[in-house]
């Protein structure tokens, strides 16, 4: 059981003019594998374009124990979006 | 940590829920919630890959090419769909080899449907019409289950396997129109498949050990005996279009449940086959643990080389 084949994330692009998206994970002995396999798992219906596989072990994420100071600070800044700034009525468009 | 900061997690982690906020894999879940999940999952992954062999069985025999493509692509939907189940379980901290080891020594349960034998072709518009029908029932509503990664990939099942269940009724409409010899293949196999497909939606709600947590914690949206309702109900106009007769006398449309009554279910047969006493329970465990065993050379010629490689690289 020690020869496992390591565990790699898939994104996929549906077509030309959209980003990569994740779609899900397989196993493959290498890099080459993974983007066969992923052709074969994942876009039996025209579901993509282009393929990125990433072995797993290589990504680095947050820790969902530290959204709070992470991503709250956002919350009161909302001088950061349009609707917070006040026009006049009569200016129609801006 | 500390009983207090559990309980804090565990209030939270309940707030979710309710606020239907998804599940994703390294958030905080109570033990019990990341066992009963690797448990629905791994087990609905076991029955798609068991799933391809009593189908598997017929792909050399088809009738004709159109048949042979149709049912070589449901086959190779449902090893897809099995691999993007035991990924989803992999996000809980299981390993692919443990859930395989899981299914090969008896341990983990996978549908009981596939115990059964397919004889005919017919049985190959049987288990897509009424087998694969009452998958997608199960599988709609869990596209709204809590756990993120299993809903999403319930998102791509269903899309995919609407085709699975009208290629199904197509053999059986093709039969069931077709000479006296091929109209009685189709009732023979709607007569053998009907029962087990009931049985398939699991026990009647008084004897499911799991429901009530797993519908509290929204891992399951509607009762077995729910979905099992909402099959009959669906199927037996479908039976009506093919001209064939469902084998139940206790059949009956009730104005007032505005639903149809049906006769009672054995399950003892149920429990027998969950059991391990089905027709093929033995035979699809040593062909599944066949299979793994005869590609292990593969398995590990792929790895070598990808060692190989890496060596190449470096140089």
């Amino acid at each position: 059981m020690k020869n496992n084949w390591p565990l790699w994330e898939v994104f996929i692009r549906s077509k030309n003019g959209l980003e990569h998206k994740h779609c899900g994970s397989l196993h493959a002995s290498d890099a080459e594998m993974a983007l066969v396999n992923a052709r074969d798992v994942y876009t039996r219906r025209m579901e993509g374009v282009s393929i990125w596989v990433v072995e797993s072990k290589n990504i680095t994420a947050t820790n969902p124990d530290n959204n709070g100071e992470l991503f709250e600070p956002a919350q009161d800044k909302v001088y950061r979006h349009p609707t917070f700034y006040k026009l006049p009525d009569e200016l129609k468009h801006m | 940590m500390s009983e207090a900061e559990i309980e804090k997690l565990e209030i939270a982690f309940e707030q979710k829920i309710t606020d239907d906020v998804r599940i994703e894999p390294k958030d905080w879940m109570p033990e019990k919630y990341r066992k009963t999940q690797i448990r629905q999952i791994s087990q609905h992954a076991h029955s798609e890959i068991v799933g391809m062999l009593p189908e598997g069985n017929w792909i050399s025999r088809a009738p004709s090419l159109r048949r042979k493509v149709a049912l070589l692509a449901k086959v190779q939907d449902e090893a897809g769909h099995g691999l993007y189940l035991y990924s989803a379980c992999e996000t809980l901290g299981v390993t692919r080899d443990d859930l395989y080891e899981q299914l090969h020594t008896g341990k983990a349960k996978y549908s009981s449907i596939f115990n059964y034998p397919t004889v005919s072709w017919a049985d190959m518009g049987a288990v897509g019409w009424l087998v694969d029908g009452a998958a997608i029932i199960n599988q709609i509503p869990l596209m709204n289950t809590s756990y993120g990664p299993y809903a999403r990939a319930m998102v791509r099942v269903c899309k995919e396997e609407s085709f699975h269940q009208r290629q199904g009724f197509e053999i059986m409409l093709k039969l069931a129109n077709g000479t006296e010899e091929q109209k009685e293949m189709a009732q023979d196999a709607l007569n053998r498949w009907w029962w087990p497909s009931l049985m398939m939606l699991g026990p009647t709600d008084a004897e499911s050990v799991h429901t009530e947590q797993s519908l509290r914690w929204k891992l399951k949206r509607k009762t077995n005996d729910e979905l099992r309702q909402q099959f009959i109900d669906q199927t037996v106009p479908q039976a009506e279009v093919l001209g064939l007769t469902i084998p139940d006398p206790d059949l009956k449309w009730n104005e007032e449940r505005q639903s149809y009554d049906f006769g009672p279910i054995d399950w003892d047969e149920f429990w027998q086959v969950v059991k391990g006493h089905g027709p093929c329970n033995k035979e699809r465990i040593s062909a599944r643990v066949g299979a793994w065993e005869r590609g292990e050379w593969v398995r590990d010629g792929a790895m070598a080389y990808a060692a190989k490689k890496e060596i190449k690289k470096a140089v």
